[in-house]
């Protein structure tokens, strides 16, 4: 029998996120190239979308299933899956690099005696090893990492790998019941910020920095954002300056983004702030200094008063929206 | 009650990066290096907890590399850490080595609670807070925002996407720490004068093999500049019609 690759699938509330898939399709793609068999597996209560992961080019999906589990639990996932990865022999594991991805996967490694390489953007298949790339510096830089122990962890980043579909085939779903698992670090409940998106999150980010001039014109942002769908996001300047929250700042100290669109309105660009968004399929920057660095990053730009211009495209986009 | 707080020196964030001859290293010519800042709201964690509990509990800075990471530790003791500890090892370690170093010394002066940053902003590896507490069997939990220990027991909220995990556990624990978490305080002149007079332990770091290999670093491809389409909302209409015709993202 052929050594194993499992996809690490991540469920909140009983729903599978959107990175399940990438991470399913990573995963799929890789036993391909390096002929081992992938499974899935997911840790969890009632977990509903299992049957979609077969559309992903895994048919075999393990359940990992305790009434505790609808809750991360740090301790109980962790014992869960490595228990189950040492039963099969698991060589290789992928997992999502989400919070909980992030926090999952390093304990995995020591307990499965592995290295782990984090918050991949590429892994690709060279001479029977896997090379992972990653950002360092915030994106200042790109590391090529291996790993040299036995059995490997990576962990993807979300919104860079594509969930690829497969022709459909059938699922087979196993559960499999953990009895008293170990509860020694557990969620027990879970408070949801205001904001409607998460910038680490979002496929589309508008984002304000001084240019706005004080907290109460983020209004401007907030109703671009609303028009698009978007996540807010801010400059680590408004956001030291205590006129929007840590959880919605962009770059190095803050979170770093990869969305399709990323619209800076009122941002200069400083180092830390281009590191943490350039990789941005699009960037628009909307800015009264025509040479501010962001224009450097951004595919279009338009070099006015944003006071003038967000009320003239937010409008723009709602029309097309509607 | 023992209580550890664990640093890295990193390149200050406002470094521009230039990849070393070798290809595996950055060039660190010019290059200032700094505080992790995020181990400066561990550090404020470690001491805040210290004068919580008072008593005769004591705070090390603990810090695995060559002696440059002194001027780290040093600022972690003008802040008003105890004493610190260099672990020393000039070699590339990856986390997995750093936190074997790391987990070795915790268990040996015998601290009950470590806090970390919860990643160094060089290469932003995120895990060498859960690697070191799985090595020595401590409760862990990361990218905390709030904290509160009372006994041995921990109530602590950490980031999560969309909102916030309140988590409970136990001492003894790891905590890693996230911008929010509290107000790093500034070193006072009379703790900077202070930090200087005391002695930093060296010992050598625990031998541990790394997991990882660096292949090859690289900087991103730059981008092409892009187009400035106006400077006033007349070009918006221009910008709207890019955005769904030509990069279709809306």
């Amino acid at each position: 029998m052929a050594n194993k690759i499992l996809a690490i699938l991540e469920q909140r509330e009983g729903s599978l996120k959107k990175v399940s898939y990438e991470v399913a399709s990573v995963a799929s793609k890789l036993a391909k190239e390096l002929n081992l068999e992938v499974e899935a597996v997911v840790v969890g209560n009632d977990v509903n979308d299992l049957n979609n992961i077969s559309k992903y080019g895994i048919q075999k999906i393990i359940h990992l299933k305790n009434s505790e589990f609808s809750n991360y639990t740090s301790s109980g996932y962790t014992e869960a899956i490595s228990n189950y990865s040492k039963e099969v022999n698991a060589v290789c594991l992928i997992v999502g690099n989400t919070s909980l991805g992030n926090d999952l996967a390093p304990r995995l490694a020591v307990k499965l005696n592995s290295g782990c390489i984090t918050d991949c953007v590429n892994l690709q298949v060279e001479s029977g090893e896997v090379i992972a790339t990653r950002p360092i510096y915030a994106g200042k830089a790109f590391t090529k990492v291996k790993l040299s122990s036995v059995v490997k962890v990576f962990t993807i980043r979300p919104n860079v790998f594509k969930a690829e579909l497969y022709e459909n085939g059938t699922s087979n779903i196993e559960i499999k019941g953990i009895s008293s698992p170990n509860l020694k670090s557990k969620v027990v409940s879970f408070k949801k910020s205001e904001g409607k998106l998460d910038v680490a999150e979002a496929d589309i980010i508008v984002s304000g920095g001084r240019g706005m001039k004080g907290p109460e014109n983020f209004n401007l942002i907030e109703s671009l954002a609303d028009s698009l769908g978007a996540a807010v996001g801010a400059s680590r300047a408004v956001v030291d300056a205590g006129w929007r929250p840590h959880r919605e700042q962009v770059g190095q100290t803050g979170k770093t983004v990869s969305p399709s669109l990323y619209v800076a309105c009122g941002i200069s660009g400083a180092i830390q702030h281009l590191a943490g968004m350039s990789t941005s399929k699009y960037i628009v920057a909307i800015n009264k200094d025509k040479d501010a660095p962001i224009f450097s990053v951004a595919d279009y730009g338009i070099a006015g008063d944003l006071f003038e211009i967000l009320p003239v495209l937010t409008e723009e986009i709602k029309k097309i929206r509607s | 009650m023992k209580i550890a707080v664990c640093v890295s020196h990193v390149p200050d964030t406002a470094t521009r990066i230039k990849i070393g001859a070798d290809r595996k290293t950055i060039d660190p010519t010019g290059v200032t290096y700094i505080i992790n800042p995020y181990d400066e709201f561990a550090v404020e964690e470690a001491l805040k907890t210290k004068e919580k509990i008072g008593g005769d509990s004591i705070v090390y800075a603990i810090s695995v590399g060559g002696d440059t990471n002194k001027e780290s530790i040093r600022k972690a003791l003008a802040m008003g850490v105890d004493e610190g500890i260099l672990l020393k090892d000039d070699s590339i370690r990856d986390s997995f080595g750093i936190a074997h170093a790391l987990a070795d010394e915790i268990k040996s002066l015998g601290c009950e609670i470590a806090f970390f940053g919860k990643q160094s902003v060089d290469f932003d590896n995120s895990i060498t807070g859960q690697v070191t507490a799985e090595l020595l069997g401590y409760n862990c939990v990361p990218v905390v925002v709030d904290f509160k220990l009372e006994g041995s027991k921990i109530t602590a909220e950490r980031e999560i996407e969309g909102g916030r995990e309140v988590v409970e556990t136990e001492l003894p624990a790891i905590i890693t720490t996230q911008k929010g978490l509290n107000e790093p305080r500034y070193a006072s002149l009379k703790g900077i004068m202070a930090s200087k007079k005391k002695t930093i332990a060296e010992k050598a770091a625990a031998q541990s093999p790394n997991h990882s290999e660096i292949i090859d670093m690289n900087l991103p491809t730059s981008k092409q500049p892009g187009r400035i389409l106006g400077t006033d909302s007349s070009a918006v209409a221009e910008l709207v019609k890019l955005l769904r015709e030509e990069a279709k993202v809306i």
